[in-house]
């Protein structure tokens, strides 16, 4: 008797309410729900991995000697089967240079938005948390940064730090180093919004009485930012950085176009414009690969920060 | 009954600066939330705080936890002037005293798990040796509060309202805390809810001889919970006694208004009753009343009472109160 009262306890579940409910849907399931309704920005996605592997899958096909490689007698080739996007001023393969372009486009967007993401966050969060004097300068600070055109910024900045640095070699290739100047100088020049809206997400999110549980249990003031504050601001803090990195792409076109930013031989997006100004009508092929590329980059860039934006909102709940 | 007292609040001011000015800011005066404020909990024992919205109920309970920097007066809770304590020491009363919020929707973090709101405490404080055995305590705690354990890695919106007050408490416990303040740990709740709540906490008393100060506005749960009760009017005591003695037989006028506005389930009774209707609103703790605070709606007003501060006496055995017209 006593085996069987036990078998029966044992196979007896014990159920709770949470086992006669279905389970709520985990914060990232509802934000992909959310994510795939949005149809521009899955568009968007999916081109961008379609770029990327453009960018890097490329170079398992063409070397980036061959994209460096000047051959003045064929200079200014029209698209053929041999060079399907054309020759440039000094007779490269532009498709090889858009290939290798692109990496370096892409990596000084990823770069420059880590440095401004950075920057934003901690100005944002210091002038948040602590208010008062430190709330004032940085904000001052912060606002003078932004009173000075940023194309003038970057601009004067490449201008002084340019040709400075020399070249580096990584994973058995050069880069010119300008690229590094190029990365920092953009970092430092467009953290400003970001730190604006993280210090506007600390403000309303330190008012709250979980916040002031914490202080009362005792976690220091460093804990309350980083594991508290930090992880309930992330939503506008990803959608920023995402749109970040194609305002950093763009950022580098400009200065690169004005012949200020990267220096030939390593091939951008942006560097290869400069010059072809002087082309438009006779040599179209020229700016016209390297700038749809930045084109279908920077839109898709945008949508899907678009699609993020809503998709990630914590106040949205809609599935 | 221990005889001496766990807490002990002296005379506490707490006041916050009201500021005029966009750029250059000046100080135009003080928002008054708690002048001179005094009582003493023994251990073990409920001390319940009443008054109605915005007569510094709260701000008593934070600044006694040092929330809020003292303006002036004393506070001790376990021989510790909180006043005058250093960094270590306060982390360490923070162990000690802990409190329990009003609402359960916006004092649990809705980014992180069960798991690490119940354990903050006990990271913070270094109560558990390994992370198997900070888990096990989480389980333990919630079995404590009423919750199934296997819920421990759900998010706080997956929780009802009562649910989550359950891990609020379940937090105050994690660092086995003698004192705790409960602000109004009731109020956001169900009816229905409110009463398991307020059984969880006088069954975690009686467990843990915990030692209690419950801020609230309901009268009648104040009675059902309390050992003793403290009235609140515009920042300042007005009366503190026993729980049946303050209810039987209250002396100041402003708890008797109170108690006469407690509603009785009974109709026949409750149109029988006596409602003691107070004239006016509520001074603005910015500049409140001259004298004795209560003077402009009391309805046994006298002359001197515009005048002169009353004292907070002894008018009959642990029965105190702060009136003129009582001697």
């Amino acid at each position: 008797m006593g085996i069987l009262n036990i078998m029966i306890a044992e196979s007896t579940p014990n159920l709770f309410v949470d086992d006669l409910e279905t389970p709520p849907l985990p914060l990232t399931t509802l934000a992909w729900k959310r994510f795939k309704r949005h149809r521009m920005a899955m568009l968007g996605g999916v081109f961008l991995i379609l770029l990327v592997l453009y960018s890097f899958g490329g170079s398992l096909f063409v070397e980036e000697k061959y994209a460096n490689f000047t051959n003045p007698p064929i200079r200014l080739n029209t698209p053929s089967w041999q060079h399907p996007f054309g020759t440039d001023t000094v007779g490269r393969d532009v498709l090889a240079r858009t290939i290798y372009g692109g990496q370096i486009s892409m990596i000084i967007g990823i770069l420059a938005v880590i440095i401004e993401t950075s920057l934003g966050i901690l100005i944002g969060a210091l002038a948040g948390y602590y208010g008062g004097t430190i709330d004032s300068l940085l904000m001052r600070f912060t606002e003078a940064m932004l009173n000075i055109p940023e194309i003038f910024l970057l601009i004067v900045m490449a201008k002084f730090f340019g040709n400075k640095i020399p070249n580096l070699t990584l994973l058995g290739r050069t880069f010119s180093g300008s690229v590094v100047v190029i990365i920092v100088i953009i970092g430092l020049t467009s953290w400003m919004y970001l730190a604006r809206i993280v210090r506007a997400e600390f403000l309303s999110i330190k008012e709250n009485d979980f916040i002031l549980a914490a202080k009362a249990t005792g976690t220091s003031n460093t804990e309350i930012i980083i594991r508290h504050i930090l992880p309930n601001s992330i939503a506008p803090i990803i959608v920023s950085a995402t749109l970040g990195i194609a305002n950093a792409i763009l950022s580098e076109a400009y200065i690169s176009f004005l012949g200020l930013g990267v220096q030939p031989p390593t091939a951008t997006w942006g560097n290869m414009l400069d010059g072809a100004n002087n082309y438009i009508e006779s040599a179209p092929w020229l700016w016209f690969f390297p700038g749809l590329l930045i084109l279908l980059t920077v839109l898709s860039i945008n949508f899907l920060g678009d699609g993020l934006r809503d998709a990630i909102d914590p106040h949205s709940r809609a599935i | 009954m221990d005889p001496e007292p766990l807490v002990i609040v002296e005379k506490l001011k707490k006041y916050f600066p009201v500021k005029k000015g966009l750029v250059f800011q000046k100080q135009s005066g003080f928002v008054k939330a708690v002048d001179e404020v005094s009582f003493e909990i023994c251990r073990g024992e409920t001390l319940g705080l009443v008054g109605e919205s915005g007569c510094g109920k709260t701000t008593v309970g934070r600044t006694m936890l040092g929330l809020y920097p003292i303006t002036e007066g004393k506070v001790v809770i376990e021989k510790l002037d909180i006043a005058k304590a250093d960094r270590n020491k306060l982390h360490r009363l923070r162990q000690k005293a802990q409190m329990i919020f009003q609402d359960p929707y916006a004092s649990l973090n809705p980014r992180w798990t069960v798991s690490a709101i119940i354990s903050e405490p006990i990271w913070v404080h270094h109560l558990a040796h390994s992370e198997k055995e900070k888990i096990e305590r989480v389980q333990e705690l919630m079995k404590l509060v009423g919750l199934s354990p296997r819920l421990i890695n759900r998010f706080p919106h997956e929780f009802s309202g009562g649910q989550r007050q359950r891990i609020g408490i379940a937090r105050a416990l994690a660092s086995q805390p003698e004192f705790i303040v409960c602000d109004e740990p009731i109020s956001a709740l169900d009816v229905s809810i409110q009463a398991q709540v307020v059984n969880l906490l006088e069954e975690l008393q009686d467990q843990f001889q915990l030692t209690y100060l419950f801020i609230a506005h309901d009268l009648s749960m104040v009675r059902h919970i309390c050992d003793r009760v403290a009235v609140m009017y515009l920042g300042t005591l007005v009366e503190s006694a026993d729980r049946d003695e303050l209810y039987e037989n209250p002396l100041h006028p402003y708890t008797k208004a109170l108690l006469s506005a407690v509603p009785i389930p009974d109709p026949k009774k409750d149109r029988m009753r006596h409602r003691i209707i107070l004239q006016g609103d509520v001074p603005s703790p910015i500049s409140p009343p001259s004298g004795c605070r209560f003077h402009t709606r009391c309805p046994m007003e006298k002359p001197h009472c515009g005048e002169l501060v009353p004292v907070f006496k002894e008018a009959a055995p642990r029965h105190w109160v702060a009136c003129h017209e009582i001697t």
